[in-house]
């Protein structure tokens, strides 16, 4: 085996909702370098970071921070101003991708379909009068309707909305989450996870993962209480529909000018039709999460996939 | 073969098999009695409250930093070097001897008279709830407890698939004609009392205290009733006013299995508690206890009775009330300063906790995201509840930050209050249907 390239610094917790998550998905990859023969520390986000980055910097540092604090391209611009190297997309691209609204439009242009959606702050419903504003939402995009907020993770905040008298509820319960909220239209069908790796020949994604989680509902219980969803891996789809979703996630990676690895969220619709609904710059690693079964069903190892970015992030600094 | 990670079954032609996992290859095995475990939202945002930036008004932890703990740390010492081999040795299942009596003194200024014998001592009062519990239920038993309750016992009987009926209390604690009622309604639906679960003094998490005069009371319709009580009490000698309140074991040996903890007057991390029951029931619950533990730990129970032994327990115990007095008052002056209009709460004459109810409209659970980036926590009150109401309620503590904290805390909250009620307000919405959750906080926010 080739020597390996010093510390790696693996960041997770925070301060974000996520934390939790975040944790979890430290440890996994953490453990996973350390497999590949990695020297690897794990610490937490606070305010003695940047000191220590400047006075002991690693080799790399894989960020794992999900939400805000490592999503929202931050941390990214803090890391290269240190000018240490990192896994994972720069900061401008991040910011692009953090922001639902956002990354759908971008998207968008390049191709895939996304559902149609508003992104609005609470003050506007406010200023404009609520009722007659969700009048106009549900007029706009029928019901079922989605609400999440523009910003954040894990299905939290996340509601699906069946009846109007449902929805001032799901705004109030989005807006405890974050300041802009999107209400999408509801698209029924499949729930599918496409993970994108860079390599040296270019970004390509991973086999799709097919979600079934037993309520119906993929919601923050479903993603992280083992045994409570049902992935099928490749998921059950057609050719043709597998293949759309690869291309739309690819698609997508490269809009944003992701790097080295994303996730993204996509729907097969009843009709066959692929809706581009997210994508993750920093998706989860935890025991229930996506990516580590995509890198499993390419026959490859979360060790090896995460040991060839770290090497890939030094390397762009040489 | 487990179904938690098998080959699909063939679809059509066009359609590639793909391998199904559950990521949990046990996801078929589990008792029918871990049904609603599961991941939850509310827990995660509780991972945010140990951070230091966050002002937890959530946690139940008490302040042990005023343990003398040069005092603890020698006697340790002298333990190890003069009683080592017993100390690091399996005991008794029923617990040390002389910790028991020990027990029995601790006991006495609640006019509690105790043979050692009938002490059993448990991991924490928390296993005592644990022990009595498997002893005496059956699924679908009932138990009553007051409402709201403390969420680590509602978490027992959940678990041992118990039925809680919630039994009103008012700022008196619990309301004599409620639980009258409760009985009666209870048990005309053919359903079998197996006890009643109550906490007379400084309630967790309602903050009240059964008033003397209904002491009487409650003992009679128990009594009437042939109804066991069992008696929570890890809070009763930290009263800030008054000497400790007569406990009911006081003054009905035979109907009630009392429950008493040296976490709050001691220190959690050794996990002692004990739990003083009629004769028949103690030989059960020291038979439970072998085959949960084999025996208590030994090495914490002597470290207890040393301390217990060499140091003026009782002093130490005045050193808390007064630092948990100061806090309490902190936090009932900042909750007058800052809290809007329709917001109530009750005011702890002892113990660690305040129970906040909100203005009419908002949702505490709802509302917790918004307080944790505010950086501040609290326990929404769903928690304190086994069938979903509360939502309006939220549980706040004073038992660990300083008072500087406390009123910061206080002033974050209110704001987070605030912006909900200008956000309800704009939507109109009506609060959430209660339903029944699995929302209890981790072990140190219990």
């Amino acid at each position: 085996m080739s020597e390996q390239p010093g510390r790696v610094l693996v960041l997770a917790g925070g301060l974000s909702h996520e934390r939790d998550v975040s944790l979890r998905s430290g440890r996994r990859v953490s453990d996973a370098l350390r497999a590949a023969d990695f020297e690897v520390q794990q610490r937490d986000f606070d305010v003695d970071l940047v000191p220590e980055l400047q006075s002991d910097p690693p080799a790399c540092v894989v960020p794992l921070l999900h939400g805000e604090d490592g999503e929202d391209g931050a941390l990214q611009e803090v890391l290269a101003l240190l000018g240490i190297p990192h896994v994972g997309s720069p900061a401008a691209a991040c910011r692009l991708a953090f922001d639902k609204a956002v990354a759908k439009s971008l998207v968008a242009s390049a191709g895939p379909s996304t559902p149609d959606a508003l992104a609005l702050p609470a003050e506007t419903f406010r200023e404009l009068g609520a009722a007659s504003m969700m009048d106009a939402l549900v007029s706009q995009l029928g019901l079922p309707l989605v609400v999440k907020p523009t910003r954040g993770g894990s299905a939290l905040g996340v509601h699906v909305v069946h009846r109007r008298e449902d929805l001032p509820s799901a705004m109030v319960g989005c807006f405890s989450y974050g300041p802009i909220a999107l209400v999408e239209r509801f698209i029924r069908g499949t729930e599918v996870a496409v993970t994108v790796v860079e390599d040296d020949s270019g970004a390509h994604a991973l086999p799709v993962v097919e979600i079934r989680p037993d309520g119906g509902v993929y919601d923050y219980s479903a993603r992280y209480t083992a045994g409570a969803t049902e992935f099928v891996v490749p998921a059950q789809l057609s050719d043709a529909a597998s293949d759309a979703c690869a291309a739309a996630a690819v698609a997508a990676h490269r809009m944003l000018g992701l790097r080295d690895l994303s996730r993204s969220d996509l729907i097969v619709a009843d009709d066959g039709s692929v809706w581009f609904i997210e994508v993750n710059v920093s998706p989860g690693m935890t025991e229930t999460s996506l990516v580590p079964l995509a890198v499993e069903a390419a026959g490859t190892t979360l060790s090896a996939v995460c040991g060839d970015l770290v090497r890939r992030a030094i390397d762009r600094k040489r | 073969m487990p179904s938690g990670d098998s080959p699909s079954h063939p679809g059509p032609s066009a359609i590639p098999a793909g391998r199904q996992t559950r990521l949990d290859t046990y996801v078929d095995r589990y008792a029918a009695r871990t049904k609603g475990m599961s991941a939850s939202e509310i827990r995660a945002l509780f991972a945010v409250a140990s951070r230091p930036e966050v002002v937890s008004l959530a946690g139940g932890m008490p302040n042990i930093s005023g343990l003398p703990l040069d005092v603890v740390g020698a006697a340790l010492h002298e333990l190890v070097l003069d009683r080592g081999t017993t100390a690091m040795q399996y005991g008794p299942g029923q617990g040390d001897p002389t910790l028991r009596e020990q027990i029995c003194e601790v006991m006495r200024p609640e006019g509690v008279m105790a043979h050692p014998d009938d002490v059993v001592v448990t991991v924490g009062s928390q296993q005592a709830v644990d022990l009595v519990t498997r002893v005496f239920c059956d699924p679908g038993d009932v138990v009553l407890c007051e409402a709201p309750s403390y969420v680590g016992a509602l978490g027992v009987f959940r678990a041992y698939q118990c039925e809680v009926v919630h039994v009103e209390m008012d700022d008196d604690g619990l309301v004599p004609e409620a639980l009258r009622q409760a009985i009666a309604v209870t048990r005309s639906a053919g359903k079998t009392i197996k006890y009643l679960y109550t906490i007379p003094n400084f309630h967790n998490p309602a903050g009240v205290t059964l008033a003397t005069e209904r002491r009487a009371e409650i003992l009679d319709i128990c009594i009437e009733s042939d109804l066991l009580i069992l008696e929570d009490n890890p809070y009763g000698l930290l009263g800030f006013q008054t000497d400790p309140h007569r406990a009911l074991r006081a003054d009905e040996a035979d109907r009630v299995v009392y429950l008493g903890s040296f976490s709050k007057t001691f220190a959690p991390g050794f996990r002692v508690g004990w739990a003083l029951a009629p004769h028949a029931v103690r030989e059960k619950l020291v038979l439970a206890q072998e085959s949960a533990t084999l025996c208590p730990p030994v090495f914490s129970q002597l470290a207890v009775s040393t301390y217990l032994a060499t140091h003026d327990w009782q002093g130490q115990i005045k050193q808390f009330q007064e630092t948990y007095r100061e806090r309490r008052d902190a936090m009932l002056e900042a909750l007058a300063d800052h809290m809007p209009a329709g917001a109530t709460w009750t005011r702890p004459g002892g113990g660690f906790y305040v129970w906040l109810t909100l203005p009419e409209g908002l949702d505490a659970k709802a509302m917790l995201p918004r307080a944790v980036t505010e950086r501040v926590a609290y326990v929404p009150g769903t928690a304190f509840y086994a069938d979903g109401f509360g939502s309006r309620c939220m549980r706040l503590s004073y038992c660990h930050p300083t008072p500087e904290r406390i009123r910061e805390g206080v002033r974050r909250l209110a704001a987070v209050i605030q912006a909900e009620l200008e956000l309800r307000e704009t939507f109109g919405a009506a609060l959430p249907r209660e339903v029944r959750g699995y929302e209890a906080p981790n072990p140190d926010l219990s």
